[in-house]
This record gives C-alpha cells, sequence and structure tokens, in this order.
C-alpha cells in the first residue's frame, strides 16, 4: 500500500480527466493524496457552455471548480501560483526545487505526473519534466517511484505499453462527478459526460470506457537518467 | 458576455482615448489543435498588460462578427473575429469572439488599471 501519493499536473482538470479514478482508489484505501496544480488554467479556452466565463473571470471560477473538484476527491490541494502556458518559460530548476520542497515536507511513496515530451501540452511537459527533476534531486533512498502519464499521439512506438494500467470502474462515479465538478470546462467532445443517462447504451458505454482505463508509465530512473 | 452592440463598443473604446492604457490581446486555437486533427496546425498568440495609448479606435463588422482597430503614435492594434462584449468590474472593457462552441478564438481587452497577472 501507499503511504501518500502526490499528483502534480499543471491543469485544474488534468487531474479529473488523468487521474481522478486512480486516486479516488487510493483514498478508499486510506491512502492520504495530495495535488500540486501549477496553474489556474487562466488561458484555458473553454467558457463554459453555454459560455458562462471570460478570460478575465475564469481563474476565479477554475479555483472554485478546482476546489471542488478536490473535496468530491477527498483529496489535500496545493496552488503553485504558475500561470497557464508559462511554465516551460521559468527556470526549471526553479520549479523543481520548488516542487522538492512540498516533495521532502510531505514525503510522497508515490509521484503521479505527466510524461515529458508525450503529454501533448508544453505545461504538461514542462511541468513533468520539473517534477521528475525534483525527484531525481533527491537521494536515492528517498525517493518516491513515478508513475508517468503520456498520452501523445503514437507515444507508444517510442514507450511500448504503459506499466500501469488501472482498471478504475469500480470509482468511475467519483471519476465523472470530478469531472463534471470543471463544468467550465466540460464541453466540445467532453460535453457528452454531462448527460451521460440520456445517451444511447452504446454511445454511454464508449464514453465510460473511453476514461475507465488509466494508463502510467513506471519512471525508470537510470534509463532516464539526464545526468 | 453578450453579443457586441456596436454603438456600446464604440463608446467604450472612445472613453480610453489619449489614456495610458493596458491592453491584452489573444488569439488561439487550443493547445490540442494538432493533436486533435494532425493537418491542424496548433497556433496562438497573447500580449498582456501592454501598456499604451490609442489616438483613435474604430469598431466594425456586419452584425455578426467584429473588427477593432485601435491607432497609436507609432503603430496599431488590430483584432478580427470579435462577437462578444462585456464590461467587466466597472473599468475593463472585454471584447472576444467564440466559435459555436463557445471557445474564446480572440479577445482584445483594454483597462486604465493592469489586469491580474
Amino acid at each position: 500500500m501507499e503511504k501518500h501519493v502526490v499528483v502534480i499536473f499543471p491543469h485544474p482538470d488534468d487531474e479529473a480527466f488523468g487521474a481522478s479514478g486512480s486516486i479516488a482508489q487510493f483514498r478508499e484505501e486510506g491512502v492520504p493524496v495530495t495535488y500540486l496544480c501549477g496553474t489556474l488554467g487562466q488561458m484555458g479556452r473553454n467558457m463554459g457552455s453555454p459560455t458562462f466565463a471570460n478570460r478575465e473571470s475564469l481563474p476565479e471560477i477554475r479555483k472554485k471548480e478546482l476546489k471542488r473538484a478536490c473535496e468530491t476527491l477527498d483529496m489535500e490541494l496545493k496552488m503553485l501560483g504558475y500561470r497557464d502556458k508559462t511554465i516551460e518559460f521559468e527556470d526549471k530548476q526553479e520549479v523543481a526545487d520548488h516542487l522538492r520542497g512540498y516533495l521532502e515536507e510531505i514525503k510522497p511513496s508515490l509521484v503521479i505526473t505527466h510524461y515529458p515530451g508525450y503529454a501533448v501540452h508544453p505545461d504538461h511537459n514542462a511541468l513533468g519534466a520539473a517534477a521528475i527533476q525534483a525527484v531525481e534531486d533527491m537521494k536515492p533512498e528517498d525517493r518516491p517511484k513515478i508513475w508517468a502519464q503520456a498520452f501523445s499521439n503514437g507515444h507508444e512506438e517510442d514507450l511500448g505499453s504503459p506499466d500501469v494500467i488501472n482498471n478504475v470502474h469500480d470509482t468511475f462515479d467519483k471519476k465523472l462527478q470530478t469531472i463534471l465538478s470543471h463544468d467550465s470546462q466540460v464541453a466540445g467532445m467532453f460535453g457528452w459526460y454531462k448527460q451521460l443517462d440520456e445517451l444511447e447504451e452504446e454511445m454511454k458505454n464508449e464514453l465510460i470506457e473511453n476514461q475507465a482505463m488509466e494508463r502510467f508509465y513506471l519512471w525508470d530512473f537510470e534509463k532516464n537518467s539526464s545526468n | 458576455m453578450k453579443p457586441i452592440e456596436l454603438e456600446k463598443v464604440q463608446k467604450a473604446l472612445d472613453s480610453y482615448l489619449n489614456k495610458e492604457v493596458y491592453v491584452h490581446l489573444e488569439t488561439t486555437n487550443g493547445a490540442y489543435a494538432n493533436h486533435l486533427d494532425a493537418n491542424a496546425y496548433t497556433v496562438g498568440a497573447y500580449i498582456r498588460n501592454a501598456k499604451v495609448t490609442y489616438k483613435q479606435a474604430k469598431i466594425i463588422g456586419d452584425g455578426n462578427s467584429y473588427r477593432v482597430g485601435l491607432k497609436m503614435e507609432l503603430g496599431w492594434i488590430y483584432a478580427e473575429g470579435l462577437t462578444d462584449w462585456t464590461i467587466y468590474q466597472e473599468n475593463q472593457l472585454l471584447l472576444a469572439g467564440h466559435d459555436r462552441e463557445g471557445r474564446l478564438m480572440v479577445a482584445l481587452e483594454v483597462s486604465e488599471t493592469p489586469f491580474k497577472q
């Protein structure tokens, strides 16, 4: 059993789509989970559907949604205060040191973050890289395991199959509730999750299956050593 | 926000004439554009809290989509595809263009005080 899990993603809702089923499973086992959320998603283009946010009101709205999501998952929240889209332009070591401060205090046994280079959004890649740097900077015996999430097109060709494939059917209700907490962001293709119960069985099942497996790569410090 | 009302927006733009103002200008098609469609390009740009002064302002459009041009001493600020507007927190003029799903594609905002970082 894990001792404490720390989730490091840049945007409110990354945790919902990427890992909330697994987080709910950890919480059911009684494992504490802390979310280090990098930004408030200030530059998101989804403004609700129908639109209810604007560029200036979005950060506060997303902060409330994030808090609600964390309450749903019974997960501790720490907001890191970076600005959406800018993490890759920050000093990587400074961000890594910032993260390491939390890790040294919390002493998690597992860190969940994005797989640098394979996570599509520049913020995902940059914060994932800083998180891994933070763990690498720790003494080997103090390092938590890292589950890195990749979802760029064709990532399996480079990385092979994920090491951890979590079936989260049992916590799917929590996952759905977490996704729907991010009301301003649940639009477009994700808008269907708002009306899951009204959909035909086949489509409903497809949407559930799309979110029912959470995949991670166990970070190999030796193989990926940047030093 | 609400659909652009040309005369009201023109009046709001004129209220900042010859004043030192802060501008937020942005366009985006989303960080996932190329991820979701290999033929699409991920493109975006924003500038936040550019401190400028403009001496002439005009909004022009066909009732659905509008363009705004702000003429400065040494150049121009331009935005196309604007559909909605609001006055936010009393002194910030927000203009934005949304697609049919309500996603922001372009934004032009003017304020006498800096926008929150």
